[in-house]
């Protein structure tokens, strides 16, 4: 099996990304399946399951989501073998600008859009510089000097990268993507043992078990405190 | 070959000196800027090895980035652009697995090619074909040829160069900046020499096919449709890197349309119009017919279609003038016979 891990800012065009490549992928016979990975809500698993794709949902609730996809990857992965599918995505929304859910020698593809804003490549950290494609969407309304401008952002922050133009509505560009995702897959039978590009943000405070008072003396574990001195 | 531990015994003064483009990979790790510069980057990574987990910076993959990033712009910087002379499409199937019925096309710099076809017909794919550069591995099987031979770039994924610019009427600016910041931070991405004096010269241009003027202070987001257009179509003539550009149809509204077509063919441009505009479509050259996903036929414009253009314009410009004349608020049957 192969395992593609998709992740990017909320509402970048992920599962319509994800939904138009599967197309592809099935068409020439393969076996595709999702997890999607969010935190509160989502209802991307009825559009996965309306376009004939098996999916498993994950709401990380009070949890880190990165970290709630990190601890449950491996069990989506051992419910991928047992069903044989061939490729099996996984859809996880960058919610903070900090999220690293990349694993080492699984295809990590990042989806980001033009209307973000340009500054926007370079306050996303671990997931789109580590990412080996990126995919830009929304491409279909804004100006072609746009389009340059972001790609070439995208480009300083990950030249390494392979950087793709997609239209989630219409799917232009997924035949391509189906493509690059079979030239470089990669079977796995397992995680175990795998390791993520980057660490994940990390948090071990009184607020993370729940504390709700302000205060210094309520504040436990890993604080960090901004410097209100030296900036100007 | 640049090698890491070369990057590594240089300050971060000697990359700026040597490689003047570093700044634009740079920028995205400000707190580097705040380092000693005259320091081997050695050094600064060490230091800095110690708040990595917060700054989310792994200096192994940076010094990857790095190195690629030089190696890409050398080579960007020392290709010869505007060398695409010729694009041919050679042909594959249509949507049944019929052969497609032409022996090839040929898109040549300086040219126009309209597409026409009903909706779904396959013009898209058509396109997507071209700016794969596919070659017998998309849908309909075709092959793109580049200067008459399967291509040597990499196309596919050379995230600084694409082969085909697109404009359509959907597309509009948002960022929030004026027409003169705007055309100088795309000048700037694409790292131009003579930024100033391209900017000033996009400006004039789009002044030249906008029916109403607009200034270098002007908000891009301010701008009428027709301006917007005009800007949009002044700006990848002149700046973009692509040397294919796609319209899908220009509005008969606020731009003059044929000095449009002109700058682009000056400017040595492969233009393709998907249309159905019979004025437009005669201003091609030849004309691509899609049917079914494929390509049905192939038209070069005929002298006797050519005449016609005179007549449709005189009908353009009669629809022009009424369409005035309700604008200024004035009967339609007092306008005189022009």
């Amino acid at each position: 099996m192969n395992l593609i891990t998709i992740s990017g800012p909320p509402s970048s065009g992920k599962t319509s990304v994800i939904i138009k490549t599967a197309a592809q992928l099935m068409q020439k016979g393969l076996k595709v399946a999702a997890v999607k990975f969010d935190c509160l809500h989502t209802d991307d698993d009825i559009a996965y399951e309306r376009a004939g794709i098996p999916v498993k949902k994950g709401l990380s609730g009070a949890l880190c989501p990165d970290h709630y996809f990190v601890s449950n990857i491996e069990a989506v992965v051992d419910w991928g073998l047992q069903n044989q599918f061939d490729v099996l995505v996984s859809e996880s929304a960058g919610l903070c600008n900090r999220c690293s859910p990349y694993i080492k020698e699984i295809m990590a593809v990042c989806v980001i859009d033009n209307l973000s804003g340009i500054n926007t490549p370079k306050k996303i950290g671990p997931m789109l510089r580590m990412a080996d494609i990126v995919v830009i969407t929304k491409g279909d309304i804004v100006s072609q000097a746009e389009r340059e401008v972001f790609a070439a952002r995208v480009h300083a922050v990950n030249p390494a990268a392979m950087v793709m133009h997609i239209n989630g509505l219409t799917g232009q560009g997924a035949f391509e993507l189906a493509s690059l995702l079979m030239t470089g897959r990669r079977e796995i039978t397992s995680l175990k043992g795998s390791k993520l590009r980057f660490s994940m943000p990390s948090a071990l405070c009184s607020y993370c078990l729940g504390e709700t008072r302000i205060g210094a003396s309520y504040q436990m574990g890993n604080v960090k405190k901004m410097n209100m001195e030296e900036q100007p | 070959m640049i090698s890491n531990e070369s990057l590594l015994s240089a300050s971060i003064a000697t990359l700026h000196k040597e490689y003047p483009y570093i700044n634009q990979f740079l920028e995205a790790y400000p707190f580097l800027s705040r380092q000693p510069h005259d320091q081997p980057l050695a050094r600064i990574l060490l230091e800095l090895e110690s708040q990595d987990e917060d700054l989310a910076f792994d200096a192994q993959s940076f010094l990857n980035q790095m190195r690629e990033f030089i190696v890409q712009m050398q080579e960007f910087l020392g290709q010869n652009e505007g060398n695409v002379e010729v694009i041919t499409v050679l042909p594959g199937r249509d949507k049944h697995g019929n052969p497609e019925a032409y022996e090839s096309v040929e898109l040549l710099k300086g040219t126009v090619t309209s597409i026409v076809g009903p909706t779904g017909s396959g013009k898209s794919r058509l396109l997507a074909d071209i700016e794969w550069v596919a070659q017998g591995d998309t849908p309909t099987g075709r092959s793109i040829l580049v200067n008459n031979r399967p291509p040597d770039t990499d196309w596919r994924f050379a995230s600084g160069r694409k082969l085909v610019a697109q404009l359509s009427q959907n597309m509009n600016f948002v960022m929030d900046l004026e027409v003169e910041e705007f055309l100088m931070l795309h000048a700037r991405s694409r790292m131009v020499n003579d930024a100033e004096t391209l900017v000033q010269r996009i400006i004039a241009k789009a002044n030249e096919l906008a029916g109403e003027k607009f200034g270098p202070q002007t908000p891009i987001t301010a701008l009428s449709g027709g301006q917007s257009r005009a800007l949009m179509i002044a700006d990848t003539a002149i700046l973009s890197s692509s040397p294919v550009v796609l319209i899908d149809e220009i509005e008969n509204a606020g731009i003059d349309r044929r000095k449009a077509l002109e700058l682009l063919i000056r400017e040595e441009k492969i233009v393709l119009m998907a249309t159905h505009d019979p004025i437009l479509a005669l201003m091609a050259d030849q004309r691509i017919v899609i049917s079914n996903g494929g390509i049905a036929k192939l038209i070069v414009t005929t002298p006797e279609e050519k005449l016609m253009l005179s007549e449709l314009e005189h009908y353009d410009r009669k629809m022009m003038a009424f369409r005035n004349q309700l604008r200024i608020g004035g009967l339609l049957h007092e306008l005189k016979e022009s």
